[in-house]
C-alpha cells in the first residue's frame, strides 16, 4: 500500500456533477534503457481502476510516459451514497487502494 | 550530466556578465516568494492542495506523528497534542539556536533531536520520506504565517556565518550566491527564472527530482552548479546559510509544501 489522496466532495445533489481528484506516490519508473546507463526494469503503475457503490466508472491505462506521483481528475454523476474506491496496480503487481463515501441525501 | 550543463550555462552567462561592470553591485531589489516565478499553471498546482504533490509527504508526516516511536514507545501526539495547534508557526521560527544545547537546530535538526532524546529512537535521515514527510507536515502547519526567525543574541554570529558563505565566491565558476539570488534574481538564467533565495516552501516537490527533497538537497544542487565542493546536508555550513536565507525572507510566507521546477 502506497500514500494515496482522494479527493471528493462530503456531499452531492442527485443527478450533480462532482468532480474526484486522486494522487498516488510512486516513482514510475520508465525502464527506457539510454546507451551506457544503469537503468532499473520497468516498475509503473499500469492501471487504475474505480468503482463507485459497486460499479465501475473509471478506468485508465497508464504508459511509461506519465510522471512520477500521477494525478487523476475525473467527473462523474452523483446517483446514490456509496463509496468511490480506487485500486492502482504497478508491475510489481502492488495493489494501493484508498476510498472515500459519497453522500447524496 | 545536468549539472554539468547547467555549470557550463552559468559559465556563459558570467562571461557576459563580467564584460558589463557594475551589475554585480547592482542594488538588490526586494525579495519575491519564489512562487512568483511559477507558470500559471503550476501556481495553481501548488494551491490546490488536492493536486499538490507535496500533500502526499504531508500525510505520510500526519500518521507519522500519530505513531510510537523507539525505546520510549512515545508518539509526537503524546507530547505536543495535535499539530494544528501546537505546531502552528513553529517552522517559521525556525532554525534557531537550541537553548539547552546551544547548537543551531533546523527543523529536520529538531525533529530528529527529539527523536533521539526524547522518543530513543533512531535519528531519521536526511532526505528519507519520513524525515520529508515529519518536516513537511510541521512546516504546513505554517503555511502562509510569515517567517520570524531570532537573528539576535546567540544566534547572530550563525547569522554571519551565512551570510559570510552568501557572499564567498566559490567553486570553479568562482561565483558566490549573492551574484545570483541578489544581483540577478528575477532574471532568465537558460530557461527558468533566478529565485531570490529565500527558501520558504521547503521541503519542496520539485519536477527535476519527480520527488520532496530538502533545502540542504537544493544548495547542494546550487553547489553543484557553480562547481564547488559540496556539504553534507545538515552540515553547520548549510544550517548558518539556511538561517541567513530566512533571516533575509523576514515577513515573506511559508509555502510549504511548494511546488519548484
Amino acid at each position: 500500500m502506497r500514500p494515496a489522496r482522494i479527493v471528493v466532495p462530503e456531499t452531492a445533489k442527485v443527478g450533480e456533477i462532482v468532480e474526484i481528484k486522486a494522487l498516488i506516490q510512486h516513482p514510475m519508473v520508465t525502464g527506457h534503457t539510454a546507451a551506457g546507463a544503469n537503468t532499473e526494469p520497468r516498475d509503473i503503475i499500469h492501471t487504475l481502476t474505480v468503482t463507485y457503490d459497486g460499479a465501475e466508472i473509471f478506468r485508465a491505462d497508464f504508459m511509461p510516459g506519465i510522471a512520477a506521483n500521477p494525478y487523476v481528475a475525473f467527473t462523474t454523476v452523483a446517483t446514490v451514497t456509496g463509496d468511490i474506491v480506487f485500486t492502482w496496480t504497478d508491475d510489481k503487481s502492488e495493489v494501493t487502494t484508498a476510498a472515500r463515501t459519497l453522500r447524496v441525501p | 550530466m545536468k549539472g554539468w550543463r547547467t555549470g557550463l550555462a552559468i559559465g556563459l552567462a558570467l562571461a557576459v556578465w563580467r564584460s558589463s561592470p557594475g551589475l554585480a553591485e547592482e542594488a538588490s531589489p526586494s525579495l519575491h516568494p519564489a512562487t512568483e516565478y511559477l507558470s500559471t499553471g503550476m501556481k495553481a498546482e501548488q494551491a490546490d492542495l488536492a493536486r499538490n504533490r507535496g500533500m502526499l509527504w504531508v500525510d505520510q508526516g500526519a500518521a507519522l506523528w500519530r505513531q510510537a516511536q523507539g525505546v520510549a514507545g512515545k508518539a509526537c501526539a503524546d507530547c505536543h497534542g495535535e499539530a494544528e495547534a501546537s505546531m502552528r508557526g513553529v517552522a517559521a521560527r525556525y532554525p534557531a539556536v537550541d537553548a539547552t544545547s546551544n547548537r543551531l537546530l533546523n527543523l529536520e535538526g529538531r525533529i530528529n533531536q527529539c527523536r533521539t532524546t526524547r522518543q530513543q529512537a533512531q535519528a531519521l535521515a536526511y532526505e528519507s520520506n519520513e524525515l520529508l514527510g515529519l518536516t513537511a507536515f510541521i512546516a504546513y502547519q505554517s503555511r502562509g504565517l510569515p517567517v520570524n526567525v531570532a537573528t539576535g543574541g546567540p544566534a547572530q554570529p550563525y547569522v554571519e556565518a551565512g551570510r559570510k558563505l552568501w557572499n564567498e565566491r566559490q567553486g570553479q565558476l568562482n561565483l558566490a550566491c549573492a551574484q545570483c539570488h541578489e544581483a540577478k534574481a528575477g532574471h532568465k538564467l537558460r530557461g527558468d527564472t533566478i529565485s531570490s533565495g529565500v527558501g520558504t516552501g521547503y521541503p519542496v516537490y520539485r519536477l527535476e527530482w519527480q520527488g520532496m527533497g530538502s533545502l540542504h538537497r537544493r544548495l547542494r544542487a546550487c553547489q553543484l552548479g557553480v562547481r564547488a565542493i559540496q556539504f553534507d546536508q545538515g552540515a553547520p555550513e548549510y544550517l548558518a546559510l539556511e538561517l541567513y536565507l530566512a533571516s533575509r525572507a523576514a515577513g515573506l510566507p511559508i509555502e510549504t509544501p511548494a511546488l519548484r521546477r
